[in-house]
């Protein structure tokens, strides 16, 4: 089932244009890799999908795109709301200027989020009294993103004494805290040293049975190794999609040909 | 058509064509250098004169303040409320109080302006209306001391005099009030401009994250960016201080000038800097009456100094910590 439709979406930054005329269905619940060489408009894409475009003056935005059949771009969508179902991690982590904790519960604060209405908190907790609910809220997530292990004795220090694979997990457990349906995230990997870089695509692995993923790279190892479905971007085209076995397996286009074989990067 | 390239000089031409005039090269390399030194020599001579002019001012006025501590004590030159320079009575308090109560005031009435036009212009606005603002404000701060004292005179002081009418307050209008209010319009341009470049050093891709959160625009500047922003907004402030602290002109023409200590808003008041500038002319009759507001400068130059200092540390330090 398409979870995402996106009809003619062409962007432009002034005279700039950044993504000509795209159309595709964005598959539910897998792993989707937006890939394509530098400047092609990939991280344009995932940025139209949470209105995060928005924030750029410059910017001018034509087209549909429908998540769950629902228009984003009509004017009367309240895109605080958008925001937090479609939730964006950055390529480099911003840790909020905050505790470990806050950095986590901040999400479900400003969202008004039952606490104790969540699932992960048991009917103990719901009972006792305090914010024990919001630390195991917090606790949950933390997990989640594969960090609780190696934070769990200072939440409440500040998030920027981190390594930066930790903030980008934090970063990950942040994003899930307000309970997205889909995550966006632009080069998640791209500022991380290996180890990390692979505890967070064995997140994104586990991730995928709730949630759809949509991930920006540059590395097609990366792509291969993650991705269900593949979105290939060139100059603002939309090239080609489809199935990552069949795209990798056997490619239409030429420029996919030339691409995935490394003559274009 | 294209400028033809000039040859720095002709001799540099025949050097090369004759290709062993290695004296006349060392020569002019010689005259090189010691231009070179003269004008760094000389810029340096020049930017060291620069800061001991400062440090030469602080002294001369210390030197010129002390006779008057050989006949009053410290406390009773800060703490005394008796101005009597006829009698020798030279008591600083009330200006002292009245510094600081027209400063405090001017702050507490320019700070809300200040904080929530500097978010507007950083956080909300568009590029092209805070271009705009930034000129007009550019055009406030440049507007001479004594126009900003005029129009206290002809607006404020009404103004305040009528207020006083209205709650029952006899008032001439020359108060604390209309000083602090001539002083806040003063500092709001130099404030705002400072804590818009705070405000603007905060990364974007903070303000991205939290409003990808689903955060609004006002969540995302409390919780985020006032956060980060924090040490350079006080920073601001204290340089905000530091400014109206020495302020004179302006607040000399709208607060009355009395020296007594004010225990109402429309009382008048007199500041340090309204004291020394009334009263210097007409000193020399009186013996001591001199040193007096050499003390009166000292201890304005000395807080003013070091509410600028603070700022500028944690100024320095913002720049470090903010990204």
């Amino acid at each position: 089932m398409s979870k995402i439709k996106i009809k003619k979406l062409s962007v432009s930054y002034g005279n700039h244009q950044v993504l000509n005329e795209v159309s595709l269905d964005i598959p539910e619940r897998q792993i989707i890799a937006v890939i394509g060489p530098s400047g092609c408009g990939k991280t344009t894409l995932l940025k139209s999908m949470n209105r995060l475009l928005d924030l750029n003056e410059d910017v001018a935005v034509s087209g549909d795109i429908a998540i769950d059949g629902e228009n984003i771009y009509r004017p009367d969508i309240d895109v605080n709301a958008l925001r937090k179902r479609v939730g964006f991690l950055p390529q480099r982590p911003y840790p909020l200027p905050m505790s470990i904790f806050d950095n986590v519960a901040f999400g479900p604060k400003i969202h008004g989020l039952d606490v104790s209405s969540l699932s992960v908190v048991s009917n103990k907790e719901r009972e006792g009294k305090g914010n024990k609910g919001t630390q195991r809220l917090v606790e949950h997530y933390l997990r989640l993103a594969g960090l609780w292990e190696e934070v769990k004795d200072r939440l409440n220090a500040p998030a920027a004494k981190l390594s930066i694979g930790q903030q980008q997990r934090l970063a990950l457990a942040r994003v899930l805290s307000i309970e997205p349906e889909i995550i966006l995230a632009d080069e998640p990997t791209s500022a991380l040293d290996p180890i990390s870089a692979k505890l967070v695509e064995t997140q994104f692995k586990i991730l995928k049975e709730n949630y759809t993923i949509i991930f920006v790279t540059h590395i097609l190892r990366q792509a291969r190794r993650l991705a269900d479905y593949i979105i290939f971007l060139y100059m603002g085209d939309l090239i080609e999609h489809g199935p990552a076995v069949r795209f990798f397996g056997e490619p239409c286009d030429e420029k996919t040909k030339a691409y995935i074989s490394g003559e274009i990067s | 058509m294209r400028p033809k390239l000039k040859m720095p000089s002709k001799k540099w031409v025949t050097r090369k064509e004759s290709g062993n005039n290695h004296s006349e090269m060392n020569q002019r390399l010689n005259k090189r250098k010691v231009k070179d030194n003269v004008a760094s020599v000389s810029a340096r001579g020049i930017l060291i004169f620069v800061n001991f002019l400062a440090l030469l001012i602080f002294c001369g006025i210390f030197w010129k303040a002390l006779p008057i501590l050989s006949l009053v004590s410290l406390p009773e030159l800060l703490f005394s409320s008796s101005w009597h320079p006829m009698k020798n009575e030279f008591g600083l308090f009330p200006f002292i109080i009245g510094t600081m109560a027209v400063t405090l005031l001017a702050m507490i009435i320019s700070l809300p302006v200040c904080m929530l036009t500097s978010i507007y212009l950083s956080e909300y606005a568009k590029r092209r209306f805070r271009e705009v603002s930034r000129f007009a404000i550019d055009i406030l701060a440049g507007i001479p001391s004594v126009v900003y004292g005029l129009c206290g005179v002809l607006v404020i002081v009404p103004l305040v005099e009528f207020m006083g009418e209205l709650i029952g307050v006899q008032t001439t209008g020359y108060s604390l009030l209309a000083g602090g209010i001539v002083l806040a319009v003063m500092v709001i341009p130099f404030i705002v401009s400072i804590s818009m470049e705070v405000l603007r050093m905060v990364p974007e891709p903070y303000r991205e994250s939290a409003l990808a959160l689903g955060a609004t625009r006002w969540e995302t500047v409390k919780y985020v960016v006032l956060k980060k922003a924090r040490s350079g907004l006080i920073a601001a402030t204290v340089l905000g201080f530091a400014r109206a602290f020495g302020e004179t002109m302006a607040v000399l023409m709208v607060v009355g000038n009395v020296a007594q200590i004010p225990t109402s808003l429309f009382d008048a008041a007199y500041p340090l800097p309204a004291l020394i500038a009334n009263n210097y002319g007409e000193v020399m009759s009186i013996p001591l009456y001199d040193a007096a507001l050499m003390s009166a400068a000292f201890i304005l130059m000395l807080v003013v100094t070091l509410f600028s200092l603070t700022a500028h540390y944690a100024l320095l330090k913002v720049g470090k910590t903010i990204a």
